[in-house]
């Protein structure tokens, strides 16, 4: 186990947590090994690594949805036993209640907490408005865009107020464009509610651009291989990334990943 | 004609609608052309092709002394009670089933079994287990229909993206709300589309069992009618099949699309 914080106790911790699969047949995989990191409160934390080094399964140990094989995970010093409201999560797949309206969507958290309808009904229209949704509260999914859903399930996820918010790579289905415009969408309510995100990606740009820390994971055993702190100044928008700075930290960050690939290349199935 | 072929012959390309009806009609008007030519051009004899005319005549004599409706009303009623049983106990168990691996292992094996038993194979013991009347009628379309229905729902609830119920999860929904408030309206689709297509197969096994044993109902009448060489009668028979066939399948379509709006049309 780690020592005891010295500072503020950080607000997400994940301590020394790893995570094997064990198939029916088959050998057992080491999906994740020894991870371990601190999200500050109101901090940006963004993991980026290859596909299929673990990521995803990260942010659902967080989430609660599987166990750890080893370590613990603490939210506000509480340990994590399951899944709960206090940690949105917004899916990579498209995940909105396709029998639900934009507003019940939106609203679906607020009503299993048993919140009384009118509140409710306000609660999701400011959050509905906050993604720049206005007007499409009565639309079912099938109506709206890919950049559309995910806003939506943005919006639903911070309609319970969560102490975090897990976004596993939620713009990785989107064209570019609409990539770059959910992303400032995404800088602008952080820095409004001030909310502590774990982000996923593998799009390293996108990494530097949204991150306060950027975790950079091994290829298969998943692990945490460096962490970067981004000082890039905020607010930011889409033209840091043609900035000097950005530059020279995305350069890092590749020799690091490629590093990795070259590691991973040479020996398939470690 | 390269133009013709971009706009008609494309695979996935849609058509214009008024280009639709025409071909549709155009083929209808032409089968019934044909019969019209074979039957009053006596090319085939009148025993085993009645003309358009004498199942019309058919029809009048069966709804005049109400043997047709008589024996539609029977077979409707077979069909509803055997298929309203099958689908109030496949639909849950289905749901069930393809969801909750425990449920699985309980039913699928037995299910699997069942259904690759032709239902026809079944008649003589059902009959020697009921008997004749509809209550053999309406055990065979249960049996026909019912483990159909349950691998198919099976299929539907499996088929519900795990990441839909793990977001309810994440947002505070316990097990109970998940399964009440998320996986069974995730399934309504796939359901309805279930019991329109197993509707459809629920008319099979009732001529199959009318066919066998009865004295009342659309597969009666028709064996009746070949029993007397009554070809036109017999036309008439698999006509109203074929017409109530079409009208619950429709009824399907206009109620999933009313009940349903959220859902992809299909
Ligand atoms: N339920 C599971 N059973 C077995 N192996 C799994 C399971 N979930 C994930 N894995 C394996 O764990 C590894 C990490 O997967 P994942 O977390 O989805 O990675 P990423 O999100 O980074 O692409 C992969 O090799 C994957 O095959
Ligand atoms: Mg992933």
């Amino acid at each position: 186990m780690r020592d005891a914080p010295t500072l503020a106790p950080a607000k997400l911790r994940i301590a020394d947590v790893a995570l094997r699969f064990t198939p029916r047949r088959g050998p057992t995989v080491t999906a994740l090994e020894r991870i371990s990191l601190d999200v500050r409160d109101k901090e940006f934390s963004v993991i980026v690594g290859p596909s299929g080094c673990g990521k995803t399964s990260l942010l659902r140990l967080v989430a609660g949805l599987i166990e750890p094989s080893e370590g613990a995970i603490w939210l506000d010093e509480r340990r994590v036993t399951g899944p709960g409201r206090d940690r949105g999560m917004v899916f990579q797949s498209y995940t909105l209640f396709p029998w639900l309206t934009v507003q019940q969507n939106v609203e679906f958290g607020l009503k299993v907490a048993g919140t009384p309808p009118t509140q409710r009904r306000e609660i999701a229209r400011r959050f509905i408005a906050q993604v720049g949704l206005d007007g499409f509260e009565g639309h079912y999914p099938k109506q709206l865009s890919g950049g559309m859903m995910q806003r939506v399930a943005l919006a639903r996820a911070l309609a319970n107020d969560p102490a975090v918010l897990l976004m596993d790579e939620p713009f990785g289905a989107l064209d570019s464009q609409t990539r770059s415009l959910m992303q400032e969408l995404l800088l602008d309510i952080w820095q409004h509610f001030s909310k502590t995100v774990l982000f996923i990606t593998h799009d390293i740009d996108e990494s530097i651009l949204l991150g306060d820390r950027v975790y950079v994971m091994t290829a298969r055993p998943g692990r945490i291989k460096e962490m970067i702190e981004i000082d890039l100044p905020r607010p930011r928008s889409v033209d840091v990334l043609t900035s000097e700075a950005f530059m020279t930290i995305k350069r890092r960050i590749m020799r690091l990943i490629h590093e990795e690939a070259v590691r991973s290349f040479a020996a398939p199935d470690g | 004609m390269a133009r013709f072929l971009d706009a008609y012959a494309a695979p996935k390309k849609d058509i214009p609608r008024r280009a639709y009806l025409t071909v549709s009609t155009l083929v209808g008007v032409a089968l019934l052309a044909v019969w019209c030519a074979l039957s009053y051009g006596e090319l085939v004899r009148s025993d085993f092709l009645p003309t358009p005319g004498a199942v019309v005549g058919a029809a009048a004599d069966g709804l005049g002394d109400g043997s047709l409706l008589v024996n539609t009303w029977v077979s409707v009623s077979e069909i509803l009670s055997g298929f309203i049983i099958a689908s109030i106990l496949a639909v849950p168990l289905g749901i069930l089933m393809g969801s909750f691996k425990i449920v699985e292992a309980a039913i699928e094996p037995v299910t699997n079994f069942v259904r690759y038993l032709p239902v026809s194979a079944l008649i003589p013991l059902l009959i020697l287990w009921v008997g004749i009347d509809i209550e053999e009628k309406i055990t065979v379309i249960f049996i026909g229909t019912f483990f159909q229905q349950l691998i198919l729902i099976a299929d539907v609830s499996r088929s519900v993206p795990k990441d839909l119920l793990d977001v309810s999860y994440t947002l505070g929904a316990t097990r109970r709300t998940v399964v009440g408030r998320v996986l069974i309206p995730a399934t309504m689709p796939g359901v309805m589309d279930t019991l329109r297509i197993t509707l459809g197969w629920a008319w099979t096994y009732l001529v199959v069992a009318e066919l066998v044993a009865a004295n009342k109902g659309l597969g009666y009448f028709i064996l009746n009618s070949m029993r007397g060489l009554y070809t036109e009668r017999i036309f008439l028979g698999i006509m109203v099949i074929g017409l109530l066939g079409l009208l619950t399948d429709q009824a399907f379509k206009f109620l999933r699309n009313r009940l349903l709006p959220w859902a992809v049309a299909t």
